[in-house]
């Protein structure tokens, strides 16, 4: 029971929202048109729980996409539905099964997460249900030979040669102390900066995971011996900001950097001063290279579109220029993105065999000012 | 070896601020468990609630900004929401969870399970503190309060960090300094309460023996509820060292340390006050020597293991078990 009523809400949720942002139909339900209308699209991926913000980002995206398609397709509308994971690896399977079963669901923009997107991925790969996820950034979910599985941005086998790069080439380090919180995602980014960096890597220090660990003293004495001039910390934002925290606290004065994980409000709020200054790179693009978006979303939603609304708005319209074009059933669907190659708003969105994106860019981003602030792309 | 060797004090002042948020919570274990031989998994709770009662009424009073004298005045107050709220959630927590089964002889093991169940309890109502707001439509006021109640809340005060003086190669500031300070100060006064004062033999003399105490003319209720009062007032002066030191505290902030504080309590010898602060010192001192060795994911257990051994040769911890019987 409760089960049903953790998708029931979301989808009567979502429902009321499209139903409030369409505002000119009265009756949800369009039973008009052709066959091939009442069509819906999925988010999956967390709107509760922990790491609720990051999920709530992605969904705006894909929403304020399929609100903008309905408004040009009166007649014949699409729904999004929500599958809402708390970003939990155990739960995903199961609403995976779920989410297969809906004959009129013919595209998932998600898993936003690499833990949960490798937990459902192999139902949504048997099942043929086309997935396009526009966050998780494990470099192994392509490889495990699931036709059905894309992603819209680089991954991190890209972010972190880019951050090294950027730590080499633009901060002209050559002492840097690398750090991680033995996540799958944390570690997976630090070792790739570590092999990248070679030489320059004068020490490094493995910490506890998000919930884990408070104190980061020993860290700090062990940077400040080291003579590093940049730290480099592979995590979330969560510990991310009592780490840099301590760090200047402790008078450690060297430059810290940090990857996607870190790019949220929570980090400058946490940390508050000792924010200021950090380099985080990410795989994606800065709303003001799209201001049209970037003025639509924040006219929707009364905020600026967050870390992966814009890859998760263009994600959407994938799937939605298949609806368009007919293209519905799971092998059209599939050759349909495979073809795809159109400009979205982060990219000219073209996939590769294995479902990555055939053009990355990542960003490097600094905090200014309390605010988190693109500083240049890393080439 | 060498890191470590090398920046020794470093890694043993480090160690010891954090031991001593470890012990200032452990005391409110050790002391309930001396009175009532219940271990209050609630009390972590206890702790995280005086964090967020003084991340509140900085809030509220708009510390943030404030330097000089008027930083010193946001600090004392922020001490003293904390340590009230705290032992008021800790006196709430012995009428509502554990009185009522006192009353009626529950045998340990159901005051163990309320225990659990009053630290679910408190710890999602935080968790989940932006719902009754909701209903009235009064959470976009109190955003700064409620909004967001997963996430992380920032504690409202700019403490900058100050280089006093050295102790051999290691730089001491103001916040080593304020944590490591207020922690002996409370811990020695808390001390010679017990030892000196009326009240202090009456909770000795229940930790003693409860029933020989009630003959001699000891209010067991009145003994039992200062100890939740003392213990929860210890854990709210923690919850300000942490702020202090880490600058964040979160709905979940209290699980981590409640198991270390308890750790240490039981390293110590659970029941004996002078028991948790040496536990808490040393488990602290251990895992920042652990981090130092073998890097900081292998502190826990280097510190567990530590109590592991400690513990095979002193099963009743480092001091012995009785609040009681202490010498001290």
């Amino acid at each position: 029971m409760r089960s049903v009523f953790k998708i029931g809400a979301p989808l009567v949720a979502a429902a009321l929202a499209l139903s409030a942002c369409g505002g000119t139909t009265g009756d949800g339900d369009s039973a008009s048109g052709d066959k091939a209308c009442d069509l819906k699209i999925g988010y999956f991926g967390p709107l509760t729980g922990d790491a609720a913000n990051l999920g709530i980002n992605i969904k705006n995206g894909a929403e304020l996409a399929v609100n903008e398609y309905n408004a040009k397709n009166a007649d014949c509308k699409v729904t999004l539905v929500s599958f809402d994971s708390q970003g939990d690896p155990s739960i995903a399977p199961g609403l995976a099964q779920k989410a297969v079963t809906d004959k009129k669901l013919v595209g998932i923009v998600g898993p936003a997460f690499s833990g949960e997107s490798k937990a459902a991925g192999p139902i949504f790969a048997q099942a043929g249900l086309n997935t396009i996820t526009a966050s998780a950034t494990n470099p192994a979910l392509s490889e495990n030979g699931w036709k059905t599985f894309h992603r819209i941005l680089g991954n991190d086998a890209t972010q972190g040669p880019a951050a090294a790069k950027y730590i080499k080439d633009i901060l002209k380090a050559d002492k840097v102390f690398v750090s991680d919180d033995t996540s799958e995602y944390g570690k997976g980014l630090a070792d790739i900066v570590k092999k990248d960096l070679g030489s320059a890597v004068v020490a490094t220090d493995q910490t506890a995971a998000d919930g884990k660990q408070d104190d980061f003293s020993p860290t700090v004495t062990k940077a400040k011996a080291s003579g590093a001039t940049v730290f480099f910390y592979g995590g979330y934002y969560s510990n991310a900001s009592k780490l840099v925290k301590q760090l200047k606290s402790g008078g450690f004065t060297g430059q810290f950097v940090s990857a996607d994980g870190v790019k949220d409000d929570g980090f400058i709020k946490g940390a508050g001063a000792a924010s200021e200054g950090t380099i985080v790179t990410c795989p994606c693009l800065p709303p003001d290279q799209a201001p049209e978006f970037a003025a639509a979303f924040k006219k929707a939603y009364n905020s600026d579109p967050a870390t992966y609304s814009a890859e998760a708005y263009d994600a959407a319209n994938v799937f939605l220029a298949a609806i368009k074009d007919g293209k519905t059933s799971s092998a059209d669907m599939m050759s349909f993105i495979s073809s795809y190659s159109a400009k979205g708003v982060t990219k000219t969105v073209k996939f590769d065999a294995k479902g990555e994106p055939a053009e990355v860019s990542v960003w490097a981003y600094k905090v200014t000012g309390g605010k988190i602030v693109p500083d240049q792309e890393i080439k | 070896m060498d890191l470590l060797l090398s920046n020794f004090w470093a890694y043993t002042i480090g160690g010891l601020a954090f031991g001593a948020i470890y012990a200032l919570i452990a005391l409110g274990y050790t002391l309930v468990y001396g009175v009532l031989r219940l271990i209050n998994f609630a009390h972590s709770e206890v702790f995280m609630w005086g964090s967020f009662a003084a991340v509140w009424v900085l809030l509220a009073l708009g510390a943030k900004g404030a330097t000089g004298l008027g930083l010193v005045a946001f600090l004392i107050i922020g001490f003293a929401a904390a340590m009230a709220v705290s032992a008021a959630v800790a006196l709430g927590l012995e009428f509502v969870a554990y009185r009522p089964l006192r009353k009626r002889n529950s045998p340990p093991l159901i005051a163990l399970i309320s225990a659990i169940g009053a630290s679910y309890v408190l710890s999602e109502a935080m968790g989940l503190r932006d719902k009754p707001f909701k209903w009235f439509g009064a959470d976009d006021n109190l955003a700064d309060y409620v909004g967001r109640p997963r996430e992380a809340s920032p504690l409202p005060l700019d403490v900058p960090t100050v280089r006093l003086f050295y102790i051999f190669d290691y730089h001491v500031s103001n916040i080593d300094l304020i944590v490591l300070g207020s922690a002996i100060v409370m811990m020695v006064v808390l001390d010679q309460f017990v030892q000196r004062s009326r009240l202090g033999r009456g909770i000795r003399a229940v930790a003693q023996d409860a029933e020989a105490a009630a003959l001699m003319g000891v209010n067991r209720d009145r003994v039992i509820r200062l100890t939740f009062v003392i213990g929860g007032a210890m854990a709210g002066a923690a919850a300000m060292m942490y702020l202090l030191k880490i600058g964040v505290t979160r709905y979940n902030a209290g699980f981590l340390l409640g198991v270390k504080a308890f750790t240490a309590a039981v390293l110590g010898g659970i029941g004996n006050l002078r028991g948790a602060l040496l536990g808490g010192f040393v488990l602290g001192v251990a895992e920042s020597y652990g981090s130092a060795l073998f890097g900081s994911n292998w502190k826990d257990v280097v510190a567990f293991t530590l109590l592991v051994v400690i513990l095979l040769f002193r099963p009743t911890g480092l001091l012995g078990e009785s609040l009681g019987k202490a010498r001290a």
